[in-house]
């Protein structure tokens, strides 16, 4: 029975048609991986019974043939996606009791087109941080551990980790500066974050709105298109989100690479870079050489500054975004004798230490006298980086880098914990497509000596998520990656 | 640009958030790590260009302004901490 959890979202779909199995099979399987793989942390709540009872409704959709397109697969969703009636804290104790009376676009197109929910994901608090040890309900371990808990990457890595240890057959996840990629690449799995405006940012709970973007987390490449066809599209309660056609993004998938440019960034390779990460660059690089496409040296000069400019940026919406938070209308309230003191006590009860330092620096950036020498600047400097882009791809039409500097570390590590800008120089390959806007994948490549997955990333113009998938579904087969 | 100890508390205060006395030097000095760090900007020439706020480039949709509440009171305040006569409740602000 608990095969069935090993199958990928089109292998169910292919099993279900032919009605080889039944969607309650499929629930109960995960089910039990579920009971048995309480360790990993990897789910924050859980909605198993109703995930089952919707299974018998899809078993007769199946049966009189009116089955939607993602009809009765399991999905985990991320804790920052607002799910009707279903507890979403975005792992924060200041949202601990927070039920939405509203669904968020995103995971109400998957319920139109079929989708189950087995329960919510763990994260970082708010999304903010790099190993999901930022959690009000505790890291997520990865379940590529060996002796040591690792983490599972951040902050998708309750999305990862499950995807990658088979409690759900893929998850939604959400990604500000690598929140997506990055813990896909730690948990051997792949994720894609589709262009800033690809899918309705509605009822996701808001971390930096200008680079904030929805995708998902799937066993393969092939899922990953099958879910972002469900993910997509514009939003009219979303002013940011795209009125562009969305393609049909599996029709890509096993297309032809001939003659295709993939540019392979020389500012990605600093003197230093973990020499199994450097070469695995080589050989995804061959791989696709080897399957008709043609590399490129590109040049995106303003790499360095990405991650400076990021964290001027993101903490300065941040600190926006969150005053919302205020004990009055939901969440957390602890009592004051002012309401002054009522929203003090509750922000400082209700917040983590990371959320409350980029709430901090974000205040300071956007405060009369620094605005222009921060904040100002900070856009400036992206503007360039976004120039960056754009030469580049005159140059090439995808772009191939690691999507991340390290491999997995161990949970607690005291490196990362002591200065927190060494946590932030993990994002360094991810965060300049956030500032961009651009669509970029991580798939898995190949186990470092330690028996540890590594990523690699793909880059695309702005909307052009198509060329991803073709590129992508070469480079899974060249990597030839057995997943756990 | 260092900020000082009185610095942190005033931004605190502006973020409605309260920095512990005996965390407040730590969390100065992790603050000038930041600041320090982010100052790297300051490198790049950035006369004639243009800040970028978004890159969104579709124009925005517009829509008639109209009233529209949801019509959902009472699902709005159900996640409220306090509520009394389909309101929301805060210490009182007047005298």
């Amino acid at each position: 029975m608990s095969d069935l959890t090993s199958l990928t979202v089109a292998g169910a779909l292919s099993k279900l048609k032919t009605r080889e199995i039944s969607p309650v099979d499929l629930v109960q399987a995960y089910a039990k991986k579920l009971e048995e793989n309480k360790k990993y942390n990897a789910f924050v709540t859980l909605v198993v019974d109703d995930a089952l009872a919707k299974a018998k409704d899809a078993e007769q959709k199946y049966l009189n043939n009116t089955n939607r397109r993602l009809e009765g697969i399991p999905l985990g969703v991320k804790d920052l996606f607002c799910t009707k009636g279903i507890r979403t804290t975005a792992c924060s104790h200041i949202l601990d009791n927070f039920v939405p009376p509203y669904e968020s676009t995103v995971t109400q197109n998957l319920l139109d087109d079929g989708a189950l929910f087995l329960g919510k994901l763990n994260m970082d608090e708010f999304a903010m941080g790099g190993s999901n040890e930022t959690s009000y309900f505790g890291p997520v371990v990865n379940p590529w551990s060996k002796d040591v808990p690792l983490v599972a990457g951040g902050s998708s890595g309750g999305s990862a980790a499950a995807v990658a240890a088979e409690l759900c057959a893929a998850a939604t996840a959400s990604d500000t500066g690598g929140s997506i990629r990055e813990p896909s690449a730690f948990c051997g799995v792949t994720g894609i974050k589709p262009t800033y405006g690809r899918c309705s940012r509605y009822g996701i709970i808001a971390f930096a709105s200008s680079l904030d973007q929805a995708g998902p987390i799937c066993k393969d490449v092939t899922d990953c298109a099958l879910l972002l066809n469900s993910m997509a599209g514009y939003d009219p309660k979303d002013s940011t989100s795209s009125k562009r056609d969305i393609p049909d993004f599996s029709s890509f998938i096993g297309q032809d690479i001939k003659g295709l440019k993939v540019g392979v960034p020389l500012e990605y390779r600093p003197d230093g870079l973990n020499p199994e990460i450097a070469s695995y660059w080589d050989s995804a690089a061959q791989i696709l050489k080897d399957c008709g496409a043609e590399i490129v040296n590109i040049s995106l000069p303003h790499t360095k500054y990405a991650l400076p400019a990021y964290y001027v940026i993101a903490p300065a919406e941040v600190s926006s975004n969150l005053a919302r938070y205020d004990g009055v209308r939901y969440g957390l309230r602890i009592e004051g004798n002012n309401l002054d003191n009522l929203y003090i006590s509750t922000r400082s009860e209700g917040f983590g230490t990371e959320v409350k330092r980029r709430i901090l620096i974000g205040t300071y950036v956007l405060s009369a006298g620094y605005y222009d020498a921060y904040y100002l600047k900070a856009q400036k400097v992206r503007r360039l980086i976004k120039n960056d882009f754009d030469n580049a791809f005159q140059k090439c039409d995808v772009i191939l880098t690691p999507t991340s500097p390290v491999e997995p570390f161990a949970i607690g590590d005291t490196k990362m914990l002591e200065n927190p800008i060494n946590m932030y120089l993990n994002d360094i390959f991810t965060v300049s497509v956030n500032l961009a806007g651009l669509p970029a994948m991580s798939l898995p490549i190949g186990l470092s000596h330690n028996g540890l997955p590594l990523g690699m990333q793909l880059i695309g113009r702005a909307f052009d998520e198509a060329t991803i998938f073709k590129t992508a579904y070469h480079l899974e087969r060249g990597a030839n990656f057995v997943r756990m | 640009m260092a900020v000082d100890n009185d610095t942190v508390e005033k931004i605190a205060l502006l973020a409605k958030l309260k920095v512990n006395p005996e965390k407040l030097n730590d969390t100065k000095l992790e603050f000038n790590k930041i600041l320090n760090w982010v100052e790297e900007l300051s490198e790049v020439n950035t006369d004639n260009v243009l800040p970028l706020a978004s890159v969104n480039d579709e124009t925005l949709t517009l829509r008639q302004d109209v009233v529209s509440d949801g019509h959902i009171r009472d699902n709005i305040l159900k996640n409220a901490p306090a509520q009394e006569f389909g309101y929301f409740v805060v210490p009182k602000v007047v005298e």
